[in-house]
């Protein structure tokens, strides 16, 4: 096992982060508070209570993962992406590094950004809103979860884009709908039978079910169905990473 | 960022387990030998010490790289290199001529491990890049053709990350005295994209340096670079030399190989057409010429002397002998007597012999 490696990698991301400050967590904590002043105040006061918890914080567990899922993306994308783009990427390859390490570095670090961004929301939201987390424990896990995840599926998107405009497709185009279509905002009851169907077929949905269940006991599906899918992903987004290195896929010739 | 990185490290040690049960089921993509040292996670680079002793050494006194029926098909069915076998020896300074396109890039690309091969067999100083990659990679520098570097990044960190990356432990001595013998020591804190297209090749240099490799290549080290930097490199390159680094270099700069090489290969259209000793190949392939200023212009060669193949050159003014210097009988002597029955008299004599450069143009032409 490379250490050295591994630490220079995921030093030299977190150093970007620095670097980035603005982009990288400043930015999305304010369009996150945006959103507690515009529905959870504003919205909210007059949207009755759902379950016993007021809107305000009901929607507190879906702001985080919304935040949680496109900067994990953003971050694991852009940081593999980067190096292929400049021409960087030959040190990688020409390293004595595997590719396990290479993928544990870079999603380490672009998953460490999104949990210190999701803990840095939860704090900003406690300003808004009262809140209380119910299960600590399954928080983390699923904080923890969901960034690992989402920063593979992140560098995944990083190694198939060649172009800056692919680049910001997935996640424009696919990713911020299903998490607005993914109950961030509602609890998927409040939908008719056939979307509540629909809804189902939505990856997010479980993992902002299963966040929101560990702050208030409330969940859309059974939490176990939920980490259950969420391992489910995350063992795609394995599979589809080893591919991509053992046949060299939009990375070597 | 540091503590980041501690509670990331806690996290390393799940890695471990999670590691082991992934290449557990799948195994290992690059087929290493390390099943023996796979629970001994947390020691650096220890894959490469084991995988010595099952490696086969071909030649191992004299070769530091060794390719043996090396084939790469691109996937758009371009054939970039055919069939090569070569061995570059320890300690040596090693120049891979040839035109654009042949190969040269691909060739030093697929040692290096940037591009996969079709087939065939690369061994770095003993160890297959493919089975052995660790043990092979640590022992290579690669500075590329293009300028890429991280734009936003410092010279200090990003040479440092380099030697990070090769599994080398940080010694800020080391990348001081790099960045000195560079003449990079005062722009150690300068973004890497304030710098000069000279200044960028010298990080590029640094980096390649960063983590103490044996074998260095310099894929055109000194294509757009101004004369005192390419002086600068080639007296870092003959110190490394010195120091017992073998070095590999491409270049389009004849005169530079001719002045710093010890063998040369020539590759066209991505076959391997010659390997020879630098002096060696002067001396079999140069040819000499003979030129005789005449006292006079004449108009044409008379034809007592049509036998000698002569030139004229400078508006009549010069006569030009192309001759073999091995030969025993290189026919000066009896050219001299028969200019002198032919009544053509001179008042100066030059015998140069042919550089490099022409004799390079000449292998190729003559494949072409």
């Amino acid at each position: 096992m490379n250490l050295y490696a591994i630490r220079a990698i995921y030093l030299f991301e977190m150093h970007r982060t620095w670097r980035t400050i603005m982009q990288s967590i400043i930015s999305p904590v304010i369009s996150t508070s945006l959103y507690f002043v515009v529905f959870g105040s504003a919205i909210g006061g007059r949207i009755p209570e759902i379950n016993g918890v007021s809107y305000g914080a009901f929607i507190v567990p879906g702001l985080v993962m919304l935040s949680l899922l496109t900067q994990s993306i953003s971050n694991a994308s852009f940081g593999i992406y980067f190096p292929k783009f400049t021409g960087t990427i030959y040190e990688l390859l020409s390293a004595p590094v595997s590719y396990f390490e290479i993928v544990i570095a870079y999603v380490g670090a672009a998953a460490s950004k999104s949990i210190i961004l999701g803990v840095i929301i939860l704090a900003t939201a406690a300003l808004f809103v009262p809140m209380r987390i119910e299960h600590p424990f399954v928080m983390v896990l699923f904080l923890v979860l969901t960034a690992v995840t989402f920063s593979l599926f992140g560098f995944i998107i990083g190694i198939w884009a060649d172009g800056f405009e692919k680049l910001q497709l997935v996640p424009l185009m696919i990713v911020t709908p299903l998490t607005f279509l993914g109950g961030s905002f509602y609890s998927i009851d409040m939908l008719p039978p056939f979307w509540r169907t629909v809804t189902l077929f939505n990856p997010v949905v479980y993992l902002i079910s299963g966040f929101r269940w560990s702050f208030y006991g409330l969940s859309d599906v059974h939490i176990g169905t939920s980490l259950a899918m969420t391992l489910v992903f995350l063992i795609v987004c394995i599979l589809i990473v080893r591919w991509m290195f053992k046949t060299g896929y939009r990375l070597k010739s | 960022m540091h503590v980041a990185w501690r509670v990331f490290c806690l996290m390393g040690l799940l890695t471990c387990f999670v590691r082991r049960w992934f290449e557990n089921q799948f195994g290992s993509p690059y087929k290493e030998n390390h099943s023996s040292n796979d629970g001994s996670c947390l020691l650096f680079h220890s894959t490469g010490d084991v995988a010595t002793e099952n490696s086969v050494r071909i030649d191992p006194m004299s070769s530091a790289i060794s390719v043996s029926n090396l084939h790469k098909t691109y996937d758009s069915g371009f054939e970039a290199l055919k069939n090569i076998n070569l061995d570059i020896h320890h300690g040596e300074i090693f120049a891979l001529l040839g035109p654009n396109g042949a190969g040269k890039t691909t060739l030093i690309s697929t040692i290096c491990g940037i591009v996969n091969p079709t087939s065939g067999t690369i061994l770095a100083d003993g160890h297959d890049i493919q089975k052995e990659y660790r043990a092979a990679r640590t022992k290579i520098g690669l500075v590329p053709q293009e300028l890429t570097t991280d734009a936003f990044e410092t010279v200090w960190n990003t040479v440092s990350f380099s030697r990070g990356l090769f599994g080398k432990p940080s010694k800020p001595s080391h990348v001081e005295k790099i960045l000195k013998d560079l003449s990079l020591w005062d722009k150690k804190d300068n973004k890497i994209i304030t710098l000069s297209g000279g200044m960028k090749r010298r990080v590029m240099i640094a980096k390649a340096l960063s983590h103490e490799p044996e074998i260095l290549f310099l894929d055109e080290p000194t294509a757009g670079v101004d004369v005192e930097l390419r002086r600068d490199m080639w007296n870092v390159v003959r110190a490394l030399r010195e120091s017992g680094v073998t070095i590999i270099l491409t270049t389009h700069y004849i005169e530079e190989a001719e002045q710093m090489a010890d063998r040369i290969g020539v590759i066209s259209k991505g076959e391997i057409i010659l390997v020879e000793e630098k002096n060696e190949l002067m001396r079999s392939l140069g040819k000499k010429q003979l030129r005789l200023h005449l006292q006079e212009e004449h108009s044409a060669v008379p034809d007592t002397l049509a036998k000698y193949g002569l030139e004229l050159a400078a508006s009549g003014s010069e006569l030009i002998y192309s001759y073999d210097a091995h030969e025993d009988k290189t026919g000066i002597a009896s050219l001299l007597k028969d200019l002198d029955k032919a009544g053509i008299g001179f008042n100066d004599i030059q015998t140069k012999q042919s550089s490099l450069e022409e004799i390079f143009v000449n292998l190729v032409r003559e494949r072409k």
